[in-house]
């Protein structure tokens, strides 16, 4: 295996590391504590109150559209940084280009805000 | 100096070994000193004294009070998805780790794409979050999970621009070379504090810690687990252990996040050159050009070895620093509205961070 693939199985070994961690102390958890469930026991708690109706509620879409705007302008930090590594080799020319995508971006937040999406009514 | 030679199974270990010290021992010394002791005197109280002298166990006891805890899964909760929650929480902080470098052979792994990796894996855990408040079937904890994951989103957005004025000044993503660039770099010819980011990206190291206190959900930025409202968000279901590792995963990251901004802005393992010429045997080996060695895609090779033993303490130091300004400023400010947090993040940060990068890049070109 080339050295370049070695250094990245270190992340699939830290990723079983972390399982390991998590199981390993909720395992030494379960050798220390008391488990005698009661139905009461297995309601949810909420606010302490018995709750009323089903957990899954809707919910605002704003949470959606606000993910949206997250995948455009994560979308463009993908493209910011391979750029903003070799700007010193792209020189005026890089730079121009840059500012142009982050203009036309930049008018997409502009016109979200506009559209009023930003405000939380 | 000390080469020793390891197999990669024996090195794989030890890294393994060094993970689990370095994601856990500096997350419970954090919790010990600020979350338990200094918020007692900002609030003139004593805070925990019975455990251990001064208070000082006081931790051990409550990990053990933890582990004596039934654990509860709601009987209407998704129990596969409940109980994988904490897994991906905590995924996400021991991956985070991976790439922090503590000396000039004292990495984990030295990524050509290191503080990209970084970024993309500490969004991870919005997911590990949106599990659990869907998962456990209530309404508190489906309305916590959903502002979380609103609130993470938008406030990884400045946290990944912010780092890209580093990565522009330092021309590379290595986190390696970043450490380098500001130990090699000079302040209008002078070079004997080097060019510590923090004093070249001052918008983007305040939009950083900025972006980390609500990435970490710490106050003013806590409406996720806002108790006032939602009882405790989306944990209000977990009991025992597992409502822990939340906790243990929150105060990890606080200190892993607070590792690489010590990287990114402070300058990361390394000491002002001026004093390194002071103390004998800390003075770097030189290429043929008069640089710093490097060897193999690590920029740092060249620098003295007893860095892999001075790199270490001097990064817990400055995560020290930087996690009390996260607890002083938790411990100070009242909470934001969710609207005034969203309002904050699209329309203060980005702007400004976007601006950040623009100017940052002409001033790159220019000079």
């Amino acid at each position: 295996m080339s050295e370049f693939l070695r250094e990245y199985l270190l992340v699939l070994l830290f990723g079983l590391l972390a399982i390991g961690v998590v199981g390993g102390f909720i395992g030494l958890a379960a050798a220390l504590r008391p488990d005698r469930p009661t139905a009461g026991k297995l309601e949810n708690y909420e606010s302490g109150v018995d709750p009323v109706g089903g957990g899954w509620s809707q919910s605002q879409i704003r949470y959606y559209i606000f993910a949206l705007l997250f995948v455009m302008f994560d979308v463009e930090a993908v493209f910011i940084f391979p750029w903003a590594t070799r700007l010193e080799a792209y020189g005026m020319f890089g730079l121009v280009e840059m500012v142009i995508f982050i203009f036309i971006l930049a008018l997409g937040l502009a016109y979200a805000w506009r559209k009023g999406v930003l405000r939380w009514a | 100096m000390f080469a020793v030679e390891l197999a990669y199974w024996q090195e794989t270990i030890l890294k393994l070994l060094f993970a689990f010290v370095a994601v856990l021992i500096p997350a419970g010394a954090t919790v010990n000193l600020y979350l338990f002791k200094m918020v007692s005197f900002m609030q003139s109280r004593l805070g925990p004294m019975e455990a251990g002298p001064y208070g000082s166990l006081q931790l051990v006891a409550e990990v053990g009070k933890w582990a004596q805890k039934e654990d509860i899964v709601p009987a209407r909760a998704d129990e596969f998805v409940y109980k994988a929650s904490p897994y991906v929480v905590l995924l996400s902080t021991f991956l985070l780790v991976l790439v922090v470098p503590f000396g000039p052979d004292a990495f984990f792994a030295n990524f050509g794409t290191g503080i990209f990796f970084a970024m993309a894996v500490s969004s991870v855990s919005v997911i590990g979050i949106l599990m659990a408040g869907w998962a456990s079937a209530s309404k508190y904890s489906l309305l916590g999970g959903l502002r979380a994951a609103g609130q993470l989103i938008a406030y990884e957005l400045p946290l990944v621009l912010a780092v890209v004025g580093v990565v522009i000044q330092a021309g590379s993503l290595n986190l390696q070379d970043i450490v380098m660039a500001q130990h090699n770099g000079e302040i209008f010819g002078w070079g004997a504090i080097g060019n510590p980011f923090i004093l070249t990206q001052f918008v983007g190291f305040m939009i950083f810690l900025i972006a980390v206190q609500a990435e970490l959900t710490q106050t003013p930025f806590d409406m996720p687990i806002a108790e006032s409202e939602l009882v405790s968000g989306y944990m209000t279901e977990y009991s025992g252990f597992r409502f822990l590792l939340f906790f243990i995963g929150e105060f990890a990251t606080a200190n892993i996040f607070a590792f690489l901004g010590a990287t990114l802005f402070l300058g990361g393992w390394s000491i002002p050159p001026f004093l390194m010429d002071i103390i004998p045997g800390l003075a770097p080996e030189l290429d043929a050009t008069g640089a710093v060695l490097s060897e193999g895609g690590n920029s740092a090779a060249g620098m003295s070895p007893w860095f892999n033993l001075i790199g270490p303490i001097v990064m817990l130091v400055k995560m020290l620093a930087l996690t009390f300004i996260v607890y002083w400023v938790r411990f100070t400010y009242p909470r934001f509205r969710e609207d005034q947090l969203q309002k904050f993040a699209w329309k203060v940060l980005i702007p400004i961070s976007l601006v950040n990068i623009a100017v940052t890049g002409v001033l790159k070109v220019v000079f």
